[in-house]
């Protein structure tokens, strides 16, 4: 395991931002760390990157305590924070060829290695430019590039991809899969269930600096035990009195969701559900549209897991 | 083609290690790195201030315009002064410039704070000192830079060093390190403060009135009783009354003995509090 995270607590005054963390990564995997807004995401990617010191617990990156080798660490891992923190008055190449002279690369290393991170985030065209002519996601790019110079063996990714738009989100995974094709780990924070389930070998929700959950995306799924009834109604269909049409059917204690135009309802799963669930909504007059039963997703198993959704999902 | 082929084989070499082992960083000692980490962020922080056209003027023009008017305006005016008011003005000019130069080592590093600059420092293996190292240093050479171009302004307005090459030297390189001292004061309060502006504030409240209640621009005799106490007691005063003995002569040793007092006393007390301050910050 070359991340070892075993019972990590940090307080901020009363606050307990992480509270008896543990979890461990394999070599060349992705480890997603999933969780809604001061869940204590940033927190832990500071611990284990030597910025923050844990109050207990002990924390061991490529075999180097995080808090006794402290210095020596440095040099092998990387880190992009949540916001991107490249130099303004500096050209793309010139972030570059810094972070890597800090890195203690030769002079001329550094810049034939600013070069080829310029190339491969393509900012190539752009690498003479200062960078505070770069929109966000040129920004986000760089300081990915920036966290790269060193090549480092374990990189960590706090929210790499918060603001950026759906292109640019995709071309990053690929060069997140590509990096750990090439045997990187990489341990990346997100609030986006999707991102988790895409890019992630193994997953731990946390919440209110908990971890709930923890295991790969189906387990995840799995945890949640039950189906998940989806339906789409018709145009002038009233969504309350659907609602309340197939509440019967719903896994007691579960909220019926609303969202990108479906209703999803957590159900058991059993023979039959389809029709009844058509039969009742026949019965308050609602037309459907479409009806189906799938497994559920990550978003489903967060819902589940924490008794609340994350970002767009509640919509009432 | 040999730089060409240089370019491909650590291409490859990048290639090969990113999918194992990471790159062989080499090993220098601690204070070679230390070195080269502070003069990696000097020569960084040095290009900020040609690259933002606003902080340009603000160093160089802004007291090339004091210069000029203190001259012009103030120069027949002034009571009290047994030289031409331009040899009298250089060195209070020289001190101001310094002094308002300060201010900036402040601002820098709150920016540097607030953009999340530091944080990246902080997680690279770079010496700790590096960043409040590289920042002065900047700003010292930034300051020797004015405080030459504010000499050779001077010259073409008629001002003349009167007491000799050592003593002119002994002048410019004592400004830089009176500047290089308040750049510590500068930098514990930029890294108390919540961005640059605060910063940049927060410096001018007290550089402004300590400027202008010295013996900078006016002899302290022609002030008001309360503010001549106060003006003597004052570094500033101290630094130029230093300087014009040296650059117009008389007797030296015991302004100089002062303001080095100063200068060990403000860095000794300041430098801690802002290394202190800067490793409290995550
Ligand atoms: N430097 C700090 N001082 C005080 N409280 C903090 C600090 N950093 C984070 N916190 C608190 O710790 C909790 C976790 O924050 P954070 O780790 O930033 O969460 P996330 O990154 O998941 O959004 C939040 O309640 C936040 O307010
Ligand atoms: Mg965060």
């Amino acid at each position: 395991m070359i991340i070892e995270v075993d019972r990590v607590t940090k307080s901020f005054g009363s606050n307990l931002a992480v509270n008896n963390v543990s979890f461990s990564v394999s070599e060349a995997s992705i480890f997603g760390l999933l969780g809604p807004n001061g869940a204590g995401k940033t927190t832990l990617i500071n611990i284990l990157t030597t910025l923050l010191k844990p109050d207990s617990g002990r924390v061991t990156v490529d075999g180097l305590d995080v808090v006794r080798d402290a210095a020596e660490l440095r040099s092998r891992i990387g880190l992009a924070g949540q916001y991107a923190a490249v130099d303004e008055n500096l050209t793309g190449f010139e972030n570059l060829e810094m972070v890597g002279r800090l890195y203690h690369l030769p002079a001329k290393l550094a810049r034939i290695r600013a070069d080829e991170l310029l190339s491969q985030f393509s900012l190539a065209y752009a690498g003479r430019k200062q960078a505070r002519t770069y929109s966000g996601g040129m920004r986000r790019r760089l300081d990915l590039a920036a966290a790269l110079v060193s090549s480092p063996r374990v990189l960590f990714l706090d929210e790499p991809t918060a603001g950026l738009d759906p292109r640019s989100r995709n071309d990053l995974w690929d060069v997140l899969e590509q990096l750990v094709a090439n045997g990187a780990t990489i341990l990346l924070t997100t609030q986006y269930l999707e991102e988790a389930d895409r890019l992630a070998e193994h997953i731990a929700v946390i919440d209110v600096g908990k971890v709930i959950a923890m295991g790969t995306p189906s387990d995840l799924k799995a945890q949640v035990g039950s189906s998940i009834l989806e339906v789409v109604l018709g145009k002038d269909s009233n969504v309350e009195t659907a609602k309340q049409a197939l509440s019967p059917l719903a896994v007691t204690g579960t909220r019926i969701d609303f969202h990108s135009e479906r209703l999803r309802v957590i159900v058991p799963e059993r023979p039959g559900l389809v029709v009844d669930a058509i039969r009742l909504l026949d019965q308050h007059q609602i037309e459907v549209e479409e009806i189906g039963v799938t497994k559920p997703s990550l978003d489903d198993a967060f819902l589940a897991l924490t008794g609340h959704g994350v970002g767009g999902l509640e919509d009432e | 083609m040999s730089d060409s082929e240089t370019h491909d084989s650590a291409a490859v070499l990048f290639r090969d290690t990113i999918k194992g082992s990471n790159i062989k960083l080499p090993r220098h000692s601690q204070f070679h790195n230390g070195v080269s980490d502070a003069l990696t962020l000097a020569k960084r922080n040095l290009i900020r201030y040609i690259r933002l056209p606003g902080l340009l003027v603000f160093s160089t023009i802004q007291p090339i315009i004091f210069l000029v008017l203190f001259t012009f305006v103030f120069g027949g005016a002034i009571r009290g002064i047994h030289t031409k008011y331009i040899d009298f003005l250089i060195p209070g000019i020289l001190i101001q410039t310094v002094a308002f130069g300060s201010t900036q080592t402040g601002v820098g590093l709150a920016d540097d704070l607030q953009k999340g600059l530091i944080q990246r420092f902080r997680a690279l293996p770079m010496a700790r000192s590096a960043v409040l190292a590289g920042r002065t240093l900047a700003d010292t050479v930034r300051n020797l830079i004015v405080v030459l171009l504010m000499v050779a302004v001077g010259y073409i307005l008629g001002f003349r060093f009167q007491n000799g090459l050592l003593p002119a030297l002994s002048a410019i390189a004592l400004a830089v390190l009176f500047g290089f001292a308040l750049s510590w004061i500068s930098a514990f309060t930029g890294l108390s403060a919540k961005d640059a502006e605060t910063a940049g504030v927060a410096s001018f409240v007290w550089i402004f009135p300590i400027t202008f209640a010295s013996a900078a621009f006016v002899p302290v005799s022609t002030m008001a009783g309360w503010l001549q106490a106060f003006a003597k007691a004052n570094p500033i005063t101290n630094a130029v009354d230093t300087l014009r003995a040296l650059t117009l002569g008389g007797p030296v040793e015991r302004h100089f003995l002062y303001t080095l007092m100063w200068i060990v006393g403000i860095v000794g007390v300041f430098a801690p509090m802002a290394v202190t301050k800067y490793k409290a910050k995550s």
